[in-house]
């Protein structure tokens, strides 16, 4: 243990707090408290590159994590806590009561995750190379959470989330994309949170609540 | 072992006999600040116990032997805990026997006897509580050695007094897997020392009850032995908390100056513990019995979480 360095332990240790929130977005059944943890997320991400860039003094990583603070901890919760008050469903409640078995495949994601993650970190010699796991586990369980959800705004959540995911599994294999890709990926979740959260009056016109399930009755005829 | 080892572990386990019914008295001296009103005092549960001990006992009509006997093997059990758990040195004659899967163990035998005896008299309160603390433990034990194994795998042995002094001698280093298994083992302990998320230890009145429905045919010195368990049992689980996560300032060896320096940071770290204990069930509402199992489930998904975190980022150099 003494040969990892400090630095190192500290990214690890928001990596695991990263890992942590997925799984408490996984069990969170109310909306309101999904979404700070999102934000929550972003925050620990910001973080975690900030560190990463300042171990290995690559400055685009600053970017990076002051690009993620913006967007993925003000931005997108202040639009979805916006979306929720104006769609009036700050009290919905996840009708699915299978939570702990959903909890438990989400170990079982963990685990061949990990399993999957391991002989690749070894290829990358990067400080960061042991969360490569986790971002793989976290944009499972992001993706877990896509399928369990029935409302819309969760699977939203799920969605960014799982951009959350990739973006720590890039910065952990290669320190980050090139500033211009991540660019375009920021500006792409934005626009898609903006689209989708129109989705949602659409949505609600047409079947008078944001239960997706509604969706398989519409017919092409 | 040489007699001076053993006069320092009957030491510890008088200390803990001692110690442990002032810490559940400064729980609830706590809680009663917190919730703003007029606190007992420090000494109550030794007041409890003294008038307990003096009054005669009533024993229900169906009665068996075991329900007689039960009081004392829980104390016994608990009195074992109390002294294989490193308190004061991982030195003690009974160290080596201070297998953290045999720590379960004896909680686990305690469980299902402090069980049998609620159902021996046969009213429904004691069945509904024997059972209810069942189901509590079968869902717990699993939780309880996931954290042991998180810690075991740190120091490559199941043995407490071996886990202890590697925890201690290591160089400073930040450990996830730690924190999820400290995370889990707080969960576990609250319900396993029937407190206030899982259970209330301080009514009588509601029919959610699982420790206190269990006790409630009991009366004279059995109620005082299971009141002074149940105390002891809270002792245990916080010095297994403070050894497992909090390790510094447990000497190695076995002499009285050791041991006697060794006793105010104790005093001072379960001080600490048992205020955070009061504000953790003062800020939280008592759950529904049917979601302890989501509670504990909770807590087994940490430990097993800290288990694989362990495996992922730590084991490489």
């Amino acid at each position: 243990m003494s040969a990892v360095p400090f630095s190192a332990q500290i990214i690890n240790l928001f990596a695991s707090v990263i890992l942590l929130l997925a799984f408490a977005m996984l069990g969170q059944r109310r909306v309101m408290p999904l979404i700070n943890l999102f934000a929550y997320q972003g925050l620990v991400l910001a973080m975690s590159t900030a560190v990463v860039a300042f171990t290995t003094h690559q400055h685009h990583l600053y970017w990076s994590a002051g690009l993620t603070l913006l967007l993925k901890a003000l931005l997108l919760p202040w639009i979805l806590h916006r979306l929720v008050r104006r769609l009036n469903v700050k009290w919905d409640v996840e009708s699915l009561i299978a939570i702990p078995t959903t909890m438990l495949v989400g170990v079982g994601l963990v685990i061949v995750a990990f399993n999957v993650a391991l002989p690749i970190s070894q290829l990358s010699n990067t400080i960061t190379r042991g969360t490569l796991g986790i971002a793989l586990a976290t944009v499972m369980l992001a993706f877990l959470m896509m399928i369990t959800r029935t409302k819309a705004i969760p699977q939203v959540v799920g969605f960014l989330a799982m951009e959350n995911g990739l973006f720590l599994a890039a910065t952990s294999a290669t320190y980050g994309m090139p500033m211009v890709v991540e660019l375009g990926i920021a500006l792409d979740v934005l626009v898609g949170a903006i689209i989708l959260g129109v989705f949602f009056f659409q949505i609600r016109e047409q079947f008078d609540s944001l239960d997706i399930r509604n969706m398989e009755k519409l017919k092409d005829s | 072992m040489n007699i001076i080892g053993l006069l320092a572990q009957l030491f510890a386990i008088a200390l803990a006999l001692f110690l442990a019914p002032l810490l559940t008295g400064w729980v609830n001296q706590c809680r009663a600040w917190l919730q703003s009103r007029t606190a007992p005092p420090l000494l109550q549960p030794y007041y409890m116990l003294h008038k307990l001990f003096n009054k005669d006992v009533v024993l229900a009509h169906g009665a068996s032997s075991l329900f007689r006997f039960a009081p004392f093997i829980v104390f016994g059990c608990m009195v074992l805990a109390c002294a294989i758990v490193p308190t004061l040195s991982t030195d003690l004659p009974f160290a080596p026997a201070a297998d953290t899967i045999a720590l379960v163990g004896v909680f686990g035998l305690a469980r299902i006897f402090i069980a049998l005896a609620a159902m021996d008299v046969g009213t429904s309160f004691g069945s509904l509580g024997g059972r209810r603390e069942m189901l509590i433990g079968f869902l717990a034990e699993p939780a309880l050695l996931m954290v042991i194994f998180t810690t075991a795998l740190i120091s490559q042995s199941t043995s407490v007094a071996t886990i202890v002094e590697t925890l201690a001698q290591r160089e400073f280093a930040i450990y996830p897997s730690l924190a999820f298994a400290g995370v889990a083992f707080t969960f576990v302990s609250f319900a396993e020392n029937a407190r206030v998320p899982v259970d209330n230890p301080a009514t009588h009145l509601e029919l959610t009850m699982i420790h206190e429905a269990m006790i409630l045919e009991y009366s004279g010195r059995h109620l005082a032995l299971l009141e002074w368990a149940a105390s002891l049992k809270l002792y245990a689980y916080s010095c297994l908390g403070l050894a497992l996560f909090f390790p510094w300032g447990i000497p190695n060896g076995d002499s009285f100056p050791a041991l006697l320096a060794a006793i105010p940071l104790l005093v001072f770290k379960l001080a600490i513990g048992g205020s955070l204990l009061a504000i953790i069930e003062t800020v939280n509402a008592k759950m529904r019995i049917f979601r302890a199992p989501e509670y504990l489930g909770t807590a087994f998904l940490l430990a097993v979480l800290g288990l694989l975190v362990r495996l992922l980022l730590e084991t490489r150099v």
